[in-house]
């Protein structure tokens, strides 16, 4: 059960049959969401794709975050890996410590945080600034844009080059291979396993280079040189790199063109958002809660009743993070947009061990893409709402969503 | 008003210095700290509290 044409049939009954590559549901999985967290079975389960489990509901949600013995990190997508495929050097490199569990997660991740804490990622305000400004400058004078290829999807990738110290021209290049193993791959491992190895490929270079030639002030320098503190490997340096790629691109990338997209049908929220530019903070923090683009997967460890629904070990746990942010019994009006939301207690970058180590940095990018683009154009529209395409599966967000102004 | 961060629980979601950054700060690892020693000023309770009811991790504990 793992090709499209074994698990693509119509959806009949969601709470029992759901299919988060449905077409449907990838253009607007909330309706979906909605109906299994409101009916009698608000954790799914489907054979789909291998079989998994699907809870919607924000307690149920959270409580699996947050239970990472129980609910492992030993496969965090809703289809197998294909590293098994994978031999010799390239085998045994994952993305720690997004795939890593403790007790190796501790130090896999305390290496990172520190790159990623507010007061860290706040010196790429200006270059991010800065690349939104020359974006815009290359298609304001054309009337017309692709929000998504034109804007959202250039952004975090360059970012994220920067942060890494690599090549920027490298950008279309990492775009197609993270596309490669998060769009196309999940659902075709001979593509995953591809794109998969052309990153670490050219990470592998990166690492040689920085060996002979260190460098001041660079992530892969300091990462090679942390060994005195904690058993790092060029495996471990690897698969950060790796992670980098994979969950700084197009999760960021999908949360500016969700927001984008959201702003071009709502003038009002705009000209709030002018007016009020102390709201930006609280703002941003309502678009991820709306508009989540992630949705990470867990490994059940060991048989186990959860919420009265068998789960088995080694069976699939999709965390549904935009389903437990439209949670009424957490959110009021959950699917209305209220970018002055005070109690806004969501989960868009996780729950747990696992919350997203570069939750900072997307929300300095969301941001000051979103204020550039209003400052050059603050007044936009859809040119077609139904010609607007979607990514969907795990990462949810606009692709092709092209803007007149 | 005094506040503190349960270390064990914080996550690093920094929800709560976006709710209340004159009392929520980051430590080198982006954890939450508590930028005021002592009582919390009477101004600063509501968006406190609005802090503490952001946390997804529980880890802000108010003591009146």
């Amino acid at each position: 059960m793992t090709t499209v044409e074994e698990n693509s049939g119509p959806v009949t009954d969601p709470t029992s049959d759901y299919n988060i590559f449905d077409a449907e549901f990838v253009r607007d999985p909330y309706p979906t969401m909605s109906e299994i967290r409101e009916s009698k079975c608000p954790i799914a389960h489907t054979d789909r794709w291998g079989g998994s489990w699907f809870p919607t509901r924000y307690d149920d949600v959270v409580a699996i975050a947050q239970e990472h013995e129980i609910f492992t990190s030993r496969s965090i997508t809703v289809t197998a890996s294909p590293l098994r495929q994978a031999e010799g050097p390239y085998a045994g490199i994952a993305a720690p410590p997004i795939t890593s569990d403790p007790p190796d997660h501790h130090w896999h991740r305390r290496l990172i945080l520190p790159v990623f804490a507010p007061q860290s990622v706040a010196k790429y305000e200006q270059g991010t600034r800065d690349l939104c400004n020359r974006l815009i400058d290359g298609f304001i004078d054309k009337g017309e844009a692709d929000a998504g290829t034109d804007y959202a999807q250039q952004i975090p990738v360059r970012v994220i080059s920067a942060m890494l110290g690599v090549r920027d021209d490298m950008a279309d290049e990492f775009v197609s291979w993270v596309r490669g193993v998060l769009e196309v791959g999940l659902t075709d491992p001979i593509v995953r396993l591809e794109n998969r190895n052309k990153i670490i490929n050219f990470f592998r270079e990166e690492l040689a280079d920085r060996k002979k030639n260190p460098r001041e002030n660079d992530l892969i320098t300091d990462l090679l040189n942390s060994g005195d503190k904690y058993p790092v490997s060029d495996q471990y340096v690897l698969g950060v790199c790796n992670l980098m790629l994979i969950a700084g691109i197009d999760t960021t990338w999908s949360a500016i063109g969700s927001s984008l997209w959201h702003l071009a049908q709502h003038p009002e929220h705009r000209k709030q958002l002018r007016d009020n530019p102390d709201l930006w903070p609280t703002a941003v923090e309502e678009l991820l809660r709306a508009y989540s683009p992630v949705t990470m997967a867990r490994l059940v460890d060991r048989d186990i009743e959860f919420q009265g629904c068998p789960m088995k070990a080694g069976d699939r746990i999709l965390m549904a993070f935009p389903a437990a942010n439209r949670d009424p019994r957490q959110f009021e009006n959950p699917d209305e947009v209220i970018l002055d939301r005070q109690h806004n207690r969501h989960v868009a970058f996780g729950s747990g061990i696992h919350r997203c180590a570069g939750s900072n940095l997307a929300r300095l990018e969301l941001r000051v893409a979103l204020q550039v683009w209003l400052e050059r154009i603050p007044e936009y529209s859809l040119v077609d709402p139904a010609a607007v395409t979607w990514a969907g599966g795990q990462v949810h967000g606009p692709r092709v969503c092209r803007v007149q102004f | 008003m005094r506040v503190r961060v349960d270390e064990d629980s914080c996550q690093g979601q920094q929800m709560c210095s976006i709710a209340a950054p004159e009392v929520f700060g980051s430590d080198e690892l982006g954890h939450a700290t508590v930028l005021i020693a002592g009582d919390i000023p009477e101004h600063l309770h509501a968006k406190t509290r609005r802090a503490q009811a952001n946390c997804p991790e529980d880890a802000i504990i108010i003591e009146d």
